[in-house]
């Protein structure tokens, strides 16, 4: 606790050595932009997509800036600053990133632009380009808030905008699904904002006894309620990043909002809005509520599983694309889940590590998928088929995201989820190996989609498949070097969330008297267990229990 | 009947005294009447007295928006002599140039009739904000469905007096005159569109169930009387301070039947089922005002009623309370979302949004007045709005109010339907809108005073009745190109906005997102506007804040020393 506290003051000192508010900027860049869009006129869109633009690439770019600037190795926040917002109950709009959030700062930074570059509005570009640049303030404010206010504020605001998004231009039944979605979200933060409002009246942290918002004071005061009061304050915020994220039972809005949202809206929904929860988990119920986290893993983690098993069965069954897609994000997301609940330094960075490469990953799948929408009007597996030969470098490319999708080693989406299920077999070794199965049933949907839709004769529409022109090219070059490059060298993203996730770690263990993270540093976990036979044949009925586990390894070893 | 309120206004101060004076002092004297302190009051009487007046001696010669004008100056003057109150309330020395003069702090006046403290004053601002929204609303309004004249703005200036009365009211009587004033006046406004049968109905069933609501508060207060031996709120409060009649069945049942009354006033459930039919069926600008004004004048009626002389029987009220707000955020929500009609589904938002001031002012705490008012201030903004928008939206005959004829609205009226979105979002308590805030604040006073399952309720309830307000803005918004649905429905058209209603539009705008971004200053100003009762009209500058608060809920005492501004 005071290794954090004394950490974020370092950090402090360290962002004044700067002198730039960086992340004020972050979130203003995108405000002020959203505001210049509302008041060009309507008519002059081109303007409005080059403001929009140039907005998105300056949060990228300051994003890129902040992560030059980043000091490696500090556990604790940096570049803070705030602003009084609400002087009698001291909410404060204060800003600070540290390990965990700066990945997906920057994950943001850059999926914006791309989206925004993939695609064009089909009409009204004015509010599709203001709805988009205004969701970028929320997905930003979300990571960098320290305020338990603020994060609420931005995490409400980015309901908003993407309802908008999904609702005007999406397709088919958009208003159903984008009315399911908001009402879902709406229904899990209302429960949120009760529980932020408890838990900061009920820890009183500020100087003096007095109540305050501050993320980092509630967190370290040790008056957190626990119990009863403590465990309903703790699934009042887990609701709420449950259905944002959306971790399985509450999931249903997500495969609606995904297949009928605009392409640009389906890369932000999977590459950055889905992030919040799992961000949210990490951030607030795991930071706010070490002693429930430890309490109630196994049930998240059990939710998690069945997240990765159920999201892979559903999206084998899918006969459209955007929907295998939109069911592959809930297994992703269940690999998350799973990471952070194993509370343990691997498998938390595994967890990072997947929402990052998800993000990438997803976002580039939804390009494609965009393209492939723009020239064929449909995501029907039925009415595609042998595109490979019209467009093999759209067949390539598409090949290359699928397989760091799936997890192929040497691509992205590989390290996190196998730090995820390292971490995770060192602390609930059963979990781990069902979890495992996940993976594989990933590499059945995707490449039985990919067979589908690019292996045979084409028919007459399928054979007129134009190939991708250079521009979309170009914009998938960016996405490409990140899944290749991320894949084989992922050392300087753990480097910098390392420290983060550690503090953390410790903050859970010193909330929990006795109890120590399982980790093979401490030598508790890698010895082997002895598991009664009778519990083995209860548990899978399957395989005995070194099998299943070296099933695991062996899986993920490849 | 409005000259009657009229009178009936003007005696409220005089009546009043007399009686009030004489029980706690052995000689009977003429109290000595603080005409500042009444001076909102007189300015809103007077102003609708002088306007019927001179309109029924020359009528023809006004010229157009000749009334609106003058109402709008009317409520703006009595806004203006509310000020140098608040002044003295939180003991300024002087306000710009002026020299305030002592006392300082809260006092009463006329014989204890009235009180002074930042609660009514806030309040009296507000009705005088509500008051000059309905006025512009109306000027366009009336003149296009052909029923302009003075009566409308005569019938709002009374009803804000009595709205004021209501707020000052230091006495079960005083406020029971200005509940009356408020109400008539409010009954004939909703019946005031001759053309639309509807109207006609509302203004009926508004006044016949209004009727009998207030004959169950004045049953009320006949029962405290009973029970206690005054109707003076200081009176009874001090002498339950005294003595605490433990079963005191008369007493209970008088506070019920007041709870009755006011509850009617404010629309709680289950004595709502009035609101739906009366806004639907009142002009769309009375709608508005029924919303915002009347609305925080029966809050105030509450407050001083419940809060203040019955602070040591909150255990008694709070439960009762519980229930109404919890069912009110809940049926306001529930039933909310079933409505196809504009006007009806935000009357219902308009019961949840009571539920959600019943769930501050239960609190029976500093916090939750602060709530309460924060809200009333920032849902008379966002409420107005709405209606406001309805009243434009609902062309010659003020019938258009269904869901589907605001379909295509965004495409007809872009500037309108980005407004509407603003506050329908703002209603639904969108972050970076006024009506957040409100709710955090509202929620906030619930859980410190351990009342979390009610903020559960009533957030539970707020995510339903988004489901009101997303319809809205489907309908709006997306509902354009459902091909056959569309062509076939009547569509929007476009809409030319008169000055008056636009200016009004604007100024709520700019309320729900400034006090949405930066809530600060209303907050402390809500936190600064604390409702004390003080014992008698201070004689002496020496005893100027003789508060004596509500000492039973242990609030913050305010503070004494004058301090310059």
């Amino acid at each position: 606790m005071s290794a954090l506290l004394l950490a974020s003051e370092a950090a402090g000192h360290a962002a004044e050595s700067l002198g730039f508010p960086l992340l004020p900027a972050l979130v203003l860049i995108p405000l002020v932009g959203a505001l210049v869009i509302l008041c060009i006129p309507a008519e002059r869109d081109d303007t409005i997509r080059l403001v929009a633009v140039l907005t998105a690439i300056a949060a990228g770019a300051t994003s890129i800036v902040l992560l030059t600037q980043f000091a490696t190795g500090e556990p604790g926040f940096q570049f803070q600053s705030s602003a009084t917002w609400i002087e009698s109950l001291d909410i404060k709009l204060a800003l600070g990133v540290d390990g965990i959030s700066l990945f997906l700062v920057v994950l943001t930074g850059i999926l914006f632009p791309i989206s925004l570059l993939a695609t064009k509005p089909d009409h009204n570009p004015k509010g599709y380009y203001f709805w988009l640049t205004a969701l970028e303030v929320g997905c930003l404010g979300v990571f960098l808030a320290l305020d338990l206010f603020a994060f609420f504020v931005f995490f409400e605001l980015t309901l908003v905008p993407l309802y908008m998004l999904i609702g005007k231009w999406g397709h088919g039944r958009r208003v159903y699904a984008a009315t399911k979605f908001f009402l879902f979200t709406m229904v899990g933060s209302v429960l949120m904002l009760v529980s932020i409002v408890a838990v900061a009246f009920a820890a009183k942290a500020g100087d003096g006894g007095t109540v305050t918002f501050d993320l980092v004071k509630i967190a370290t005061s040790g008056r957190v309620p626990t119990g009863w009061a403590g465990a309903l304050m703790f699934f009042g915020f887990v609701v709420a990043f449950a259905v944002k994220t959306p971790v399985f039972p509450f999931h249903t809005w997500l495969p609606d909002a995904h297949t009928e949202a605009p392409t640009a809206g389906s890369v932000d929904l999977a590459g950055v809005l889905l992030k919040l929860g799992t961000y949210g988990f990490l951030r607030f119920a795991l930071y706010l509520f070490p002693v429930q986290a430890h309490d109630f893993a196994p049930v998240l983690l059990t939710l998690g599983v069945a997240g990765i098993i159920y999201g892979g069965a559903v999206a084998a069954m899918q006969k459209n694309l955007k929907r295998i897609v939109a069911y592959s994000s809930v297994a992703h997301m269940g690999f998350v889940v799973v990471g952070l609940f194993a509370l343990n330094p691997q498998a938390i960075i595994g967890a990072i590590l997947v929402m990052v490469n998800h993000g990438i990953t997803t976002g580039a799948l939804f390009v494609l998928l965009g393209f492939l929408y723009s020239r064929r009007h449909t995501y029907e597996l039925s009415e595609l088929r042998g595109i490979q030969k019209s467009a093999p470098v759209f067949a390539g490319i598409f090949t290359l995201v699928m397989l760091a999708s799936v997890g192929l080693p040497g691509l992205n989406g590989f390290p996190g989820e196998f730090l995820v299920l390292l971490g995770t077999f060192i602390a609930h070794r059963w979990w781990a190996v069902v979890a495992a199965g996940g993976v594989i049933i990933a590499a059945l949907y995707l490449l039985w989609a990919y067979q589908r839709v690019f292996h045979g004769t084409p028919d007459d529409a399928n054979a007129r498949f134009p190939d991708l022109r250079f521009s979309e090219r170009a914009v998938m070059v960016p996405l490409i070097l990140l899944i290749v490059g991320l894949g084989v060298y992922p050392k300087p993203l753990i480097d910098r969330m390392e420290p983060s996730v550690r503090a953390l770690i410790v903050h859970i263990e010193e909330a929990n008297p006795g109890w120590v993270a399982p980790t093979s540093e401490h030598g508790n976990d890698l010895s082997p267990v002895v598991v009664p036979a009778a519990a083995s044949g209860g548990h899978e009925g399957e395989a005995e229990p070194g099998a299943g586990a070296h099933t695991a390894t062996a899986e993920e070893g490849r | 009947m409005s000259s009657l309120a009229a009178v009936l206004a003007q005696a409220a101060p005089g009546l009043t005294a007399g009686p009030a004076a004489a029980a706690p002092t052995p000689t009977i004297t003429v109290p000595d009447i603080e005409w500042t302190a009444l001076l909102p009051i007189l300015v809103l009487g007077l102003g609708a007295v002088l306007l019927l007046t001179l309109t029924s001696l020359a009528r023809g010669t006004v010229t157009r928006s000749g009334y609106a004008i003058y109402t709008v100056l009317v409520a703006t003057g009595a806004m203006a002599t509310a000020a140098p109150l608040w002044g003295r309330v939180h003991a300024w020395d002087h306000l710009g140039k002026w020299e305030l003069s002592p006392p300082y702090g809260p006092f009463s006046a006329v014989a204890g009739a009235i009180g002074v403290d930042g609660f009514s004053v806030f309040i009296t601002l507000l009705i005088g904000v509500a008051v000059i929204l309905g006025a512009l609303l109306a000027d366009d309004y009336l003149r296009r469905e052909g029923i302009d004249g003075p009566e409308y703005y005569v019938l709002l200036l009374l009803s804000a007096t009595g709205g004021v009365i209501m707020a000052m009211a230091n006495d079960l009587i005083v406020l029971f005159l200005g509940l009356e004033t408020l109400s008539i006046a409010v009954y004939v406004l909703a019946a005031i569109h001759l053309k639309r049968v509807q109207s006609q109905e509302a203004g009926l069933k508004y006044f016949v169930l209004g009727g009998f609501s207030s004959a169950f508060f004045l049953y009320g207060v006949a029962m405290v009387y009973g029970a206690t031996g005054s109707t003076n709120l200081v009176q009874i409060k001090d002498l339950l301070a005294v003595k605490v009649p433990t079963h005191n069945a008369l007493l209970l049942i008088g506070l019920g039947l007041m709870l009755v009354g006011l509850g009617f006033k404010v629309a709680a459930v289950p004595f709502h089922s009035w609101s739906p039919d009366v806004y639907d069926g009142a002009p769309s600008p009375v709608a508005a005002f029924m919303a915002s004004g009347v609305k925080a004048a029966g809050f105030a009626g509450l407050t001083r009623a419940f809060l203040l002389g019955f602070g040591q029987f909150a255990s008694d009220w709070q439960p009762v309370l519980y229930f109404l707000a919890a069912a009110s955020m809940l049926v306001g929500a529930i039933v909310g979302i079933t409505q196809t009609n504009v006007k009806r589904a935000l009357a219902y938002s308009s019961i949840n949004h009571a539920g959600f001031m019943l769930m501050a002012l239960q609190a029976a705490s500093p916090k939750g007045v602060t709530g309460l008012l924060f809200y009333l201030a920032t849902y008379t903004f966002m409420t107005v709005g709405s209606f406001g928008i309805a009243t434009l939206a609902g062309r010659t005959g003020d019938g258009h109010h269904d869901l589907a004829d605001y379909r295509g609205f965004s495409r007809t009226n872009p500037a309108l339907a980005g407004l509407f979105v603003l506050f329908l979002l703002g209603q639904s308590g969108f972050p970076l809108t006024s009506g957040f805030v409100a709710k955090f604040g509202s929620i906030a006073a619930a859980v410190d005073a351990g009342s979390w399952h009610l903020a559960v309720i009533g957030m539970v309830s707020a995510a339903i009745s988004a489901f009101i307000y997303l319809r809205i803005i489907v309908a709006m918004y997306m509902a354009e190109s459902d091909t056959e649905a569309a062509e076939k429905a009547p569509k929007a058209a476009r809409i030319k906005v008169p000055f008056g209603a636009g200016l009004a539009l604007v100024a709520c705008a700019l309320a729900t997102i400034g006090f949405g971004i930066l809530p600060n200053g209303l907050n402390r100003v809500a936190g600064e506007a604390e409702p004390v009762l003080v014992k008698e009209p201070v004689p002496a500058a020496a005893s100027g804040a003789d508060g004596a608060g509500l000492t039973g809920l242990d609030l913050t005492t305010i503070p004494t020393t004058p301090t310059t501004r």
